[in-house]
Parts: structure tokens; sequence; C-alpha cells
């Protein structure tokens, strides 16, 4: 599995410094995506998926995010030893992210085919004409599903599907290898999500793209991912494939709540279990367990002593106690 | 375009007008008796009566407000109670003084404090912004007056540098200048850098950098243009701001424009004087706010949309 | 557990509650520059409101005494005397009172008639909200200090006069920031639930809306205190406020400039206390700010 990743995060720890206070917003977390596949990054708002997929760029928010210790392999490179410099031919080329809000993650007063451009002209390493350029934001633009013609509009004359359209061209634009999409479709209608979601998976086998998806959406996570890593306060506490999560009978007491809060067609249930009290404050983690609060399963061990991963011969990591006798106690 | 000025153009008559009609009345309040001010006091009653018979004081209120703005609108605008000039002259002839002055600061204004607003804002935290924050802070808290007596204690008195009062030099202009220049560059160094950080923190400046370009790039192409927006407004307020300030600068400097023509002429309770003064700039500013209000449809395209290729579509 | 647990949840809504005000509170005392502020805005407010105990107005701050005039600073005089022998120092501190109040007092009402006006306007919207910021437009095209002249120029000089034309300079800008900060309120739930339970449009205004526009309205008011410092000593210096022998700082300012050429002690001084009391303001105002709304600071 390590050998033919295509990104290797190790031991990844991210804390944000403000006035009032620090917090650590992702806690030692390891994972990898092998080419071609997709990983699905699961957990509640404010588990730390968006700052890990930040980092993973080293696009955290100047002076109050810094990522504390870890290492992020991509390609062979370590991405947090490279100089600045170095790291912006990685971005948009090699690694590029789609952002939540397609509201706002276009500029205003640019037209949308420049800003598909744009990207072309800064990684423009074939030394592309002008023309060039134009008939790939063209192609780009039909990819995506919609009328080159529509390049010379500015954002606000698009709708809001349209809009994360345009911003799949951009990311898309210089054929990267992982693309990380930070919940793309959670601003949009359901139907439109369904169709900018499927038109995503099919651009990612065309082009044969690994990706990240961020999201708190299992279904979209059935639908589109390889493997399924589950988030809560900064960690991983589950990672699997997408067959030993959803169909598996081990798991995490997070995961289970997880699973317990969404409908499901094939089991009689009165009424769904939403998982009790609120996510850990990230500036004031619980000791021992952060889910430790929140759990059904909680014992004096969980209050005091950090749970170590627990893999199994399939590679699937849970990380709780319940599992310590599994293993060698 | 050329409907949305009209439209605008047509919006300003009502302001001018109800500031016409503000100041008349305002005036109509003042205790001077016109004839006694134009003849003196030692003028006997009938001459008093002839003359107001005259001048028409003796008709009601709408009547005159109505004559007033009906002479105006074909340029006569009375003639001063004091020298018996045409008051249109007199501010011709000032006008230029106070517009120099106005200008000349501004391009200061502009000049300096949208760069140091961007750069402070692009270096926020570091030394040069708690230095320029430091300094508007001073700036804006100075009363201009103030300012002004330093410069000339300084440069002119003790140093010797430039004059004291003002004259048709450039030199005479410079101190003037800054001192006008000051607070409304304290204004703008901190709404520009304010409007930079907004925009720096926007999600499409995250999507820039994500694309891999790089901090140039980002301020440069991303986040100017959009951080100018709010700042064409805040200069066109500023404008209209600083035309009112140009009233205690001119007084400071001795300078002869409009503003200090102004407090002459309340201080002898010339009216038409004051009204045409007080037209003349609420015009200025109105035309100002018209300027940027037409830039900033330039400058936004969705406001360019709404106006410029809804017309195209149309026609 | 579950006891446990609704403690937390309670001790969770205590923690909401005590955060509204509380952590403003906390922002603001941890500003440097906010604390620096109001240390010194408490000290001139001391200053003028205790200042008659060891300052005889008669005597002390109008009272001439032409064998002392123009005597640069000492010790007996520690910002030296002017032309007719008054105590710079006694006059500068006197003036404190004479500032604070009167932009306090001119604050206070234009604070109450432009948080009226714009959350009328807002609240009401339609042809309401359109006359009233038309109106505000007229008052708006219409430069502060000119205003002012034509004030006094109907009304004639003086401390109520100036006063006035302060409170119509202010109020525009008010009535501007107030509506729209009212604006975004008035289409929230709770204003519907409100009217829903059948509310009065002036209690709904009342009770409802302008707690909630608070922090703005206060925000700009503290700031207009120190515009509003520094009109009044503006429009006193070119002659149209309050006149001598009153201690006030523009006058003092304006009567100085004569003798700046061999005295300037008589134009810094009083300057300089127009600048401290402004700039108390200004930071007090800008903490405020940052504590009201700390995503516009990070």
């Amino acid at each position: 599995m390590s050998e033919k990743a295509l990104l290797e995060v190790k031991d990844l720890s991210v804390e944000y410094h403000t006035d009032e206070m620090t917090v650590k917003a992702v806690n030692g977390v390891s994972l990898s995506v092998g080419r071609g596949q997709t990983l699905g990054l699961v957990g509640e708002t404010g588990a730390g998926k968006t700052t890990l997929a930040l980092s993973l760029l080293r696009l955290l928010p100047k002076g109050i995010g810094k990522i504390t210790s870890g290492a992020i392999n991509f390609e062979g490179a370590n991405l947090l030893s490279l100089r600045e410099a170095d790291m912006r031919a990685y971005r948009g080329r090699l690694l590029s992210m789609i952002f939540q809000d397609p509201m706002t993650s276009l500029n205003p007063v640019i037209p949308v085919g420049r800003q598909v451009a744009e990207v072309l002209e800064l990684h423009n390493d074939k030394k592309l004409t002008k023309q060039q350029i134009e008939a790939r934001v063209d192609d780009m633009f039909r990819m995506v599903g919609i009328p080159p013609e529509r390049k010379n509009e500015y954002p606000h004359q698009f709708s809001g599907g349209m809009k994360q359209r345009v911003v799949i061209a951009i990311s898309l634009a210089c054929e990267p290898e992982l693309l990380i999409a930070d919940e793309p479709t959670t601003a949009l209608d359901v139907t439109i999500q369904a169709q900018v979601l499927a038109m995503m998976t099919d651009l990612k086998e065309k082009l044969g793209t690994s990706m990240i998806m961020i999201t708190h959406d299992l279904g979209i996570v059935a639908e589109t991912c390889d493997s399924v890593a589950v988030m809560y306060a900064g960690e991983i506490v589950e990672m699997g494939t997408v067959e030993a999560l959803f169909e598996g009978d081990t798991h995490h007491p997070y995961t289970e709540g997880l699973f317990g809060s969404i409908p499901r067609l094939d089991v009689e249930t009165e009424r769904l279990r939403p998982i009790d009290g609120m996510i850990a404050d990230p500036s004031d983690l619980p000791g021992g367990c952060s889910f430790h609060p929140r759990c059904p399963y909680c014992t004096e061990r969980c209050k005091t002593e950090h749970p170590q991963a627990h893999l199994d011969a399939r590679g699937h990591m849970i990380r709780c106690h319940r599992f310590d006798k599994e293993g060698e106690a | 375009m050329a409907r949305y000025i009209l439209k605008r153009l047509l919006l300003m008559i009502p302001v001018v007008l109800g500031i016409s009609l503000l100041v008349f009345s305002m005036m109509e309040l003042s205790p001077g008796d016109p004839a006694q001010i134009i003849l003196g006091m030692r003028a006997t009653p009938e001459a008093l009566e002839n003359l107001r018979e005259e001048m028409g004081l003796n008709q009601p209120f709408w009547t005159r407000y109505f004559n007033y703005i009906v002479n105006a609108l074909q340029g006569d605008f009375g003639t001063s109670w004091r020298t018996n000039l045409p008051v249109l002259n007199e501010i011709v002839a000032r006008l230029l003084t106070t517009v120099r002055l106005a200008l000349g600061a501004m391009v200061l204004v502009v000049a300096i404090g949208i760069p140091v607003g961007i750069l402070s804002a692009v270096k926020q935290y570091s030394l040069l912004d708690n230095v320029t924050l430091t300094g508007a802070l001073i700036l804006s808290s100075m009363p201009a007056f103030w300012l002004g007596t330093l410069l000339i204690l300084l440069f002119a008195l003790q140093l010797s540098w430039l004059p004291a009062m003002g004259n048709n030099e450039i030199s005479g202009y410079i101190l003037p200048w800054i001192t006008l220049a000051a607070s409304y560059l304290a204004t703008l160094v901190r709404m520009t850098r304010s409007s930079m950080l907004e925009v720096i923190r926007a999600d499409y400046i995250k999507m820039a950098r994500a694309k891999g370009a790089n901090e140039r790039q980002v301020i440069l192409r991303h986040a100017l243009r959009n951080a100018l927006l709010p700042i064409v407004t805040i200069v066109g307020m500023n404008f209209a701001a600083l035309l009112g300030g140009t009233v205690i600068i001119e007084q400071v400097f001795m300078l002869n424009g409009l503003g200090s023509l102004a407090i002459t002429s309340v201080r002898q309770l010339d009216v038409p004087m004051v009204m045409a003064e007080v037209l003349f700039i609420a015009l200025i500013t109105s035309i100002i706010n018209l300027v940027v209000d037409v830039l900033y449809v330039y400058i936004d395209p969705r406001l360019k949309s709404q106006y410029v290729m809804a017309r195209k579509a149309r026609s | 557990m579950s006891q446990a647990r609704n403690a937390a949840a309670g001790g969770l809504r205590q923690y909401k509650k005590r955060s509204q005000i509380g952590s403003v509170c906390r922002r603001f005392a941890k500003s440097k520059t906010a604390m620096a502020g109001l240390i010194i805005l408490i000290i001139l407010v001391l200053l003028a409101l205790l200042c008659p105990l060891f300052l005889d107005y008669a005597a002390d701050v109008t009272g001439q005494n032409i064998r002392e005039r123009l005597q640069f600073p000492s010790w007996q005089h520690p910002f030296g005397t002017d032309q007719y022998g008054r105590d710079v120092l006694a006059r500068v501190v006197w003036g404190t009172r004479i500032s604070l109040s009167a932009s306090l007092i001119i604050i206070a009402i234009a604070t109450v008639v432009g948080a009226l006006l714009g959350a009328i306007a807002a609240y009401y919207g339609g042809m309401v909200d359109n006359i009233i910021m038309r109106v505000m437009d007229i008052f708006y095209a219409l430069p502060f200090n000119l205003m002012a002249i034509c004030i006094v120029a109907s009304l004639g000089n003086g401390m109520f006069n100036l006063g006035l034309a302060c409170v119509v300079g202010v109020i525009p800008g008010f009535t501007r920031v107030f509506r729209s900060a009212i604006l975004p309120i008035r289409g929230q739930e709770y204003i519907e639930a409100a009217r829903a339970c059948n509310t009065s449009d002036g209690r709904i205004l009342l009770r409802h809306i302008l707690p909630n526009a608070l922090g703005p309205i206060i925000v700009q008011a503290t700031l207009n205190l120190a515009i509003t410092i520094l009109a009044i000593a503006g429009l006193s210096y070119i002659g149209l406020g309050v006149e001598s022998p009153t201690p006030e700082w523009g006058t003092m300012l304006s009567d100085g400039r004569q003798y700046m050429r061999n005295y300037p002690y008589l134009v810094i001084f009083p300057g300089l206390a127009i600048m401290i009391a402004a700039m108390s303001l200004n930071l007090i105002g800008d903490g405020l700010r940052d504590a009201l709304d700390p995503k516009l600071k990070n």
C-alpha cells in the first residue's frame, strides 16, 4: 500500500493560535491515497477536515495556523520541506482543491474564462500559446458541461451549480494528480448535487486523478470512495475500505454513532439515534480518548489513556480501547 | 449607461433644490435687515422701504424663493449686499484657490493613502503596519487647524523653508495641502487596510493561492480590484468632506478661497453670497458623488452587467 | 451520567449568556491600546468633574492678571500664561469640562434622534424609508463646516448654536449607520415571532430591534465623540462658536495665534489637549469595534 501511494501523510498535527486560545485542529493524522484512488474523509463540522485539506496544500491562514509536526509525502517529495516557490509549482498543477462554497470561491471581478486560463498560464510547462490556452479553456468548459461562449461572463451571472462546474474546470485544467474536494456539493441543491458529483467522478476516472473527498454525507462516500477515514476531534478514529466500513462488523463507537444517525432502508428502525452531546471543543480537548464524554462504552481507562491505533489483517484501522484484547493486550 | 447617468442627474435636482430651500429658509431666520445692511444705519425709513420694495423683500417667502431659483438657473445669483457686485464674479474669482487646495490635497490623500493602506494590510502585524496604524490614529485625532499651526511654527517661523501664508506659488500651497490631506489620509489608509484585509480572507483569494499564484499575483490580480470597490466610494465621500475642510484650512493659511469668503459673508450677514456659495459647494459635491457612482458601475462587473449589458441585450 | 450531561448543558447555556457582554468586555480589556484610551478618558473626566474643587472660574480661569502676561512655562505656570496673564494650564484643564460636556450632550441627542430615525426607516421601509433617507441625503451633500456656517449665520454665534450645528451635522451619518445595522435584524425570525404575538411596533422597535443593534450604535457614538470634539474646536477656531474669555480649546488656540511667533506654547498646549481627548475616544471606539466584532480583526 505504502509503496504505490501517491500521497502519504504521517503523524500530521496542526494548531491554530489566536490572541485568545490555541486550537489543536489536527492531531497526529496519518493516511495515504493510492494512485487513481478516492479517499473519503468524513466527520462532523469542526472535526478538522478542512484544516487537514488546507495543510496538504500548505495554505493554512498565515500567522494563525501552523503545522507543528509530521510529514506529507507526495510522489516521493516531502511537501513540508519544500521552499514556498517550489510549493507553488505543486499547487494547481499536481494538487488542486475545490472549496466548499462555489458562491465565494470565484473572483467576482474576473470573467470565468480568465479564471480557468489563469491556472493554465501559471503552470505553462508545455509553453502553450495564447490560442492554445484559450482552446484548452473551451475544452474544459465543454468537459464540465458549460457552453464555451459563456466564458467571458462574470461569476454573478452563473448559478451555484454552474459556478461549482467552473471551479471544477479550474481545478482539473492542469490534470492534477490529486484533487482535494472539500464538501464540493454541500452548498448546492440536492438535484444539482447529484449532477455535479456524477460529473466529478466521471472526470476523475477519465483523467486518472486521485481524490480526497471531504464530506459529512455518508451516501456520497458510498458512491464515490474506495476507502474512508473517519475524523473526530482532529484525529482519524477509523480508516478502511468502503466495504469494511459499510459492511464490516467492528467499528469505532463514533462510526457506529454516525451510521446510527442516518436512515436505512434495509433495517427496520423506529427512530434515528443521533450521537449524544456536542463535538469536542478543539481548544480544550478532553483527556484520554477525545470521544469518551460521548461514548456509550466509556470506561475509566478511556478517560485517562489515549487509545492506540489497531490494524487488522486487511488494513482496517480503529483507534479504540475496546479492541485492545483482540491484539496482544 | 447614458440612461443611468441621466437618471442620476435627475436625482441630483431634488437634492440641490432641497439644499437651496434649506439654506434659503435658514437665511430667512438671520437677524439682519438687508435694506439696513445695504444702506447703512443712517438711511431714512423711506429709502429703506423703497429698497425693500425694489428687492422684493416684501413679497411672500415662496415667491422670493421661486424668483431666486429662476434667476439662479439663468446664472444670476444676485448682488452682494456689501459690495453691490454680482455674487457670481466674486465666487468664480475665488473658486480657483479652493479647487487647487482641494484637488492637491486629494491627490496627496489618494497617492499615499491607497498604497500605504494596501501594504499595511498585506503585511498585517508587521512593523510597517503598526507604524501606519499609529500614524493614522495620531493624524485622525489631530485637529487640522492645530496641525497647520504647528507646521507653520516649524517650517515657516523656525526653519523659514516655506511661507506661512498662502500665495499663488506652489510653495504657498505645500503646507495647506499637507494640513488638509492629513485627517482624510488617516481615514483612507484605515479604510483601505480593512477593505483589503476583508478581501484577503475571501475564498477566492484562497482559491487563487491554491491555483499556485504567487503573493504578488494574488494581491495585484485578485485582491486589489475587489478591495478598491468600497474605496472608490470612500474617496468620493472624502472629497466632499475635504471641500468642507478647506474652510478651516483657508483660515489657518489666510488663503482667499471660498471658505474664507463664506466666513466673511456670514460675519457680514451677506445672504446672497452665503446662498450662492453653499449652492456651489453642494453642486460640486453632488457632481463628485455622481462621478463616483458612474465609476463604480464601471469597475464592478455586477453593476456593469446590470446597466451596460442590459442595454446591449435590449438593443 | 445524564444528570452530569444536563449539568454540562446548563453550564454551556450559562457560558453562552455570559459570553454576550462578558466576552466583549474581556476582549476590550485585553486590548492594551483600548485600555490606555479608557484610562486617559477616565483621567480627563475626573479632571472635568473635579476642576471646580481646585480652580476658581472667575479668578483662575478667566481673571486677567496683566502683570504676569506672556510668561513662558515655569514651575509656577507649567503651561505658561497668555496675553492677559491667565494660567494656560488652568484654562486647558477647564476646557476639558467644556469640550467633554458639550460633545457628550451633542452625541447623546444625535444618537437618540439618529437611532430612532434609522430604526423607523429600516423598520417601515418603503415610502417612510425613502423620505427619511432622501432628507438625509440633502444634509449629507452639504459639507459639515458649511452647514455650521449657515446655522451660525441664521441664529448667531454661541455655544448653543454651535451645538445645534454639530447635532445637525452628525445625525445623517448616524441615521445611515443605524439604518444599515437594523436592516438585517428586521428580517430575523424573532422579529416575525414578536409580530405574530401581536406586539406593538413601538415595543418591537424598542425592546427587540434597538438592543440588538446596540453594538454599531455604541461604536459610532464613541468615534463621533472624538469627531465632535475636533469639530467644536474647529468651529470655535474660525470664530463661529464659543467666544473668549471662555476657555474653549479652539478659541484659546485662535487667540494665541497672533503671539505664536514668540510664544509658541500658547498654541501648542490647547492643541495637545484636543488631540489627547480625541485620541482617547478613538482608541476606545476602535477597541469597542474590535471587541464587538472580533472577526474584523484577525
